[in-house]
C-alpha cells in the first residue's frame, strides 16, 4: 500500500518537474562548454587562466572593475600561478593612490602584490556615466552572480548577432542572442587577433572568450581546486567511518531481537 | 522519572552529585529506555541537534569576520571567502547548513505527522517543536539578509512589507521594524543582532523539547504506549547513540556533497549582486524551504488575506493535536488517513514548486487549489477521517504482537520493515 503510494508520489513529482520548460520559452539556453573545472575533481587550466588574465587586463579592465581581487591572488596556488616576479611586475605596472602621507597629502606609487586590483573608475556613478547609463558590473563574482555561470558568460561573449528583421536598437545598444531581453549595452569587444598571447596561442574570438571566462570562473571561486580536493578526501573519510559505525551498530544490535 | 536511584561510584562524584545531580542527569540520558522498533525516520532528532550546533559554531566564527553595515557587508563576505583561512569552507557549511537544517526538520515534522507523535500525551513536545520551527524560519530569513545581496535586500523588503497589511498601524509597525523609512542600514544591524540571538533561544527550546520528550518517552512506529523499561525498550546508550551516529554520518555525506561540490546550487545567483535599492530583480523568491508559504501568500488576491493565510498555515499546526480525532496514533493502522497523508505531502511539494514560479496562469490556479487543500486537510480531513475511519488492529506490545482484533503475529515486525 505504502509502496504504491510512494510510486504515485514520485510520478506526480516528475510530472510537476516536467512542467518547468513551459515557462522559459523565450530565453535561449547558454552554450554548454566542457570546462576543465567542472566535475568532482575539476581543476583550472593554468595556461588558459594566464591568457584569460591577459584578455581581462587588455580588454575588459578598461570598463570592468574586479575590486575583491588582489594582485597577490594571481600567484596563489589554484589560480593562474604567475611566478612571484611576474606578480610583482604586474602589480608594479599600475599606479595606485595611497596616503595620506605625514604631510596629509595623497600620493601615487607603483602597485604592490598586496594591493587590490585597480578599478577603472573612482566610483559606480562615474562608471555608469562613462558607459551610457549602464554600469559595467564588477567582475569579481560575476560567474556566481549569473544564472548559467561560466556557460552564460561565454555565451554572451560569443552571442553578438545582427538584430533579426523587425528589431530596432537604440544607439549604444547591441543585439545578443543569450542576453536576457537580447539587448546589451556592452559592445562586441572581441575580434580575432585582438590580443597577442604570450604563449603563441591563436587569439580567436572563441579562444579569448573561453580564456577570459575561465579566468572569471577562477576569480569568482578561487578556492575551487582546494574545495574539490578536500571534498573528495572528506567524502572518502566519511564513507569509511560510516562503514565502521554501521558494522559496530550491527554488532551492538545483534544482542536485541530487532533488525536495524 | 528515574526508575532506580543512581549512585556515583567515586567519593568525589558522590560529593558533587549530592550538590548538583549532573551525574544523575547523565545516567538518566544514557539509560533512557527507548522503544526498540524505532526506524530511521526517528534519527532526525539527533541530526537536527547536530545541525543546530554546526550553525552556532560556524556562525560564531563568521561573526568574527563579518561586518554588519550596508556599505561593508557584501565586501566582508567576500573577505571571508577569499582571505580568511578556510573562510569559504565555514561560510559554505553555514549557508548550506541552513538548507540541511530545514531538510531535516521537514522530515522530522512529517515523521511526526505520519506516526501521530503530536497526539496525547505529546502535545507539548509538538508545540515546543513548532516554536523552534518558527524561530528557525526567522533566523534563516534574517541570515539570508546579512550578505546584503540583491535577494537579501528585496527578500527583506517583501517580507517586512507584509506587516504593512495590518490595518491602521501596519505602516508604523513596518517603519519601526526597519528602523528607517525603507530596508536600510539600521534594518541590517538589527537583523544581525537578532540572527545571533535566535539560535540560543532555539537551543533553550531544544532542551525543553527533549525534557518534554523524556516525560512520556518516545512514540514509535506502532504508535502504542509501552512499559518502560521492558522487553520493548533498549537503553539509549549504546543502542540509539550508535544508530543515530550511523544515520548522522549518512546525512553528513549528503551535506558534504553540497558543501564541496555544489555549494551555491541551493542559493540564488542574484545574491552575488550587491544590494541595490534602485534595481528590482525580475523574480523575488525566498529560499526553497519557505516556498510553500510564499505560494500560499501569493495565492490570495488580497494582501492582508494572504498574510493571514500564510501565518494561519503555520499556526493551524499548533492546534493539530485537537483537530485529529483518531484514537489510533500511527498511520500504519489508519488505511484511510494514510492515503490523505500522502496527498498532503504531495500538496506541500506542489505548493513549494509553484512558490518558485511566477504567480500567474496555471501556477496561480495550482497555488489556490493547493492552499485550499492545505487547510482542508487540517480542518476537514483530520477531524472527519478520525471519526469515521475503521482502523486496522493494533498490537498490544512491540515484542508480543498480540492483536486486539484479528491475527497476524508478525505484524509489528512487518511494520518495522515497511516504513
Amino acid at each position: 500500500m505504502i509502496k504504491s503510494n510512494k510510486k504515485i508520489l514520485f510520478l506526480s513529482f516528475l510530472l510537476l518537474i516536467s512542467l518547468r520548460p513551459l515557462q522559459s520559452a523565450e530565453m535561449v539556453d547558454p552554450i554548454k562548454v566542457n570546462w576543465s573545472f567542472k566535475g568532482l575533481t575539476g581543476t583550472f587550466d593554468r595556461a588558459s587562466l594566464q591568457r584569460g588574465f591577459q584578455v581581462y587586463k587588455e580588454v575588459c579592465a578598461s570598463c570592468h572593475s574586479m575590486q575583491y581581487l588582489s594582485y597577490r591572488n594571481l600567484g596563489e596556488p589554484g589560480g593562474p600561478e604567475f611566478s612571484e616576479q611576474e606578480v610583482k611586475a604586474i602589480a608594479a605596472s599600475f599606479e595606485i593612490e595611497d596616503g595620506p602621507d605625514s604631510q596629509g597629502e595623497m600620493f601615487t606609487r607603483p602597485g604592490k602584490p598586496s594591493d587590490k586590483f585597480k578599478s577603472p573608475y573612482p566610483n559606480t556613478q562615474a562608471a555608469t556615466a562613462a558607459n551610457g547609463g549602464a554600469y559595467p558590473p564588477d567582475m569579481s563574482v560575476l560567474v556566481k552572480a549569473r544564472k548559467g555561470g561560466a556557460n552564460y558568460i561565454y555565451s554572451v561573449l560569443v552571442g553578438y548577432e545582427d538584430p533579426p528583421p523587425g528589431v530596432t536598437l537604440d544607439d549604444g545598444v547591441y543585439y545578443n542572442k543569450y542576453m536576457a531581453g537580447n539587448k546589451i549595452k556592452m559592445p562586441n569587444n572581441l575580434m580575432d587577433g585582438l590580443v597577442e598571447y604570450a604563449d603563441g596561442t591563436e587569439s580567436t574570438v572563441d579562444q579569448m572568450a573561453k580564456d577570459v571566462t575561465t579566468f572569471l570562473a577562477w576569480a569568482a571561486e578561487p578556492e575551487l581546486e582546494e574545495r574539490h580536493r578536500t571534498g573528495v578526501k572528506v567524502i572518502i573519510y566519511l564513507i569509511l567511518l560510516t562503514t565502521l559505525v554501521y558494522l559496530s551498530m550491527k554488532k551492538i544490535w545483534s544482542r536485541v531481537d530487532t533488525e536495524v | 522519572m528515574s526508575e532506580h536511584e543512581y549512585v556515583p561510584k567515586s567519593k568525589a562524584g558522590k560529593w558533587f552529585n549530592d550538590r548538583l545531580p549532573l551525574l544523575t542527569l547523565g545516567a538518566h540520558l544514557t539509560d533512557y529506555p527507548t522503544p526498540k522498533n524505532l526506524n530511521y525516520w526517528w534519527t532526525f532528532g539527533g541530526i537536527l541537534t547536530f545541525c543546530l550546533i554546526t550553525q552556532i559554531v560556524t556562525g560564531i566564527v563568521l561573526a568574527m569576520h563579518y561586518v554588519a553595515h550596508a556599505d561593508l557587508a557584501f565586501a566582508s563576505v567576500e573577505h571571508i571567502m577569499r582571505d580568511v583561512n578556510y573562510g569559504w569552507l565555514i561560510r559554505y557549511i553555514h549557508s548550506n547548513g541552513a538548507s540541511m537544517f530545514f531538510l531535516a526538520v521537514y522530515i522530522h515534522i512529517f515523521r511526526s505527522l505520519f506516526y501521530g507523535s503530536y497526539k496525547s500525551p505529546r502535545e507539548v513536545i509538538w508545540i515546543i517543536g513548532l516554536m523552534i520551527y518558527l524561530l528557525m524560519m526567522a533566523a534563516a530569513f534574517m541570515g539570508y539578509v546579512l550578505p546584503w545581496g540583491q535577494m537579501s535586500f528585496w527578500g527583506a523588503t517583501v517580507i517586512t512589507n507584509l506587516f504593512s497589511a495590518i490595518p491602521l498601524v501596519g505602516d508604523s509597525i513596518t517603519t519601526w521594524l526597519w528602523g528607517a523609512y525603507s530596508v536600510d542600514n539600521p534594518t541590517l544591524n538589527r537583523f544581525f543582532s537578532l540572527h545571533y540571538l535566535i539560535p540560543f533561544l532555539i537551543l533553550g527550546l531544544v532542551v525543553l523539547h527533549i525534557w518534554a520528550l523524556h516525560v512520556p518517552g518516545n512514540n514509535n512506529p506502532v504508535g502504542i504506549d509501552i512499559k518502560k523499561p521492558s522487553k520493548d525498550t533498549v537503553p539509549f546508550h549504546p543502542y540509539i547513540t550508535i544508530k543515530d551516529a550511523f544515520a548522522l554520518l549518512v546525512f553528513m555525506i549528503v551535506f558534504a556533497g553540497f558543501v564541496f561540490f555544489t555549494p551555491n546550487v541551493l542559493g540564488h545567483s542574484d545574491n552575488y549582486i550587491p544590494a541595490n535599492p534602485l534595481v528590482t530583480p525580475a523574480h523575488i523568491v525566498p529560499e526553497w524551504y519557505l516556498l510553500p508559504f510564499y505560494a500560499i501568500l501569493r495565492s490570495v488576491p488580497d494582501k492582508l488575506g494572504g498574510v493571514i493565510l500564510m501565518f494561519g498555515a503555520i499556526f493551524i499546526l499548533f492546534v493539530l493535536p485537537w483537530l485529529d480525532t483518531s484514537k489510533v496514533r500511527s498511520a500504519v493502522f489508519r488505511p484511510i488517513y494514510r492515503q490523505f497523508y500522502w496527498i498532503f505531502v504531495l500538496d506541500v511539494l506542489m505548493l513549494g514548486y509553484v512558490g518558485a514560479m511566477p504567480a500567474e496562469g496555471i501556477y496561480l490556479v495550482l497555488a489556490r487549489v493547493g492552499t485550499i487543500y492545505y487547510f482542508a486537510h487540517f480542518i476537514i480531513v483530520m477531524p472527519v477521517v478520525g471519526l469515521l475511519e475503521k482502523t486496522d488492529p493494533v498490537p498490544m506490545s512491540i515484542s508480543e504482537p498480540v492483536l486486539t482484533g484479528g491475527a497476524e503475529p508478525s505484524l509489528a515486525r512487518k511494520v518495522n520493515d515497511k516504513v
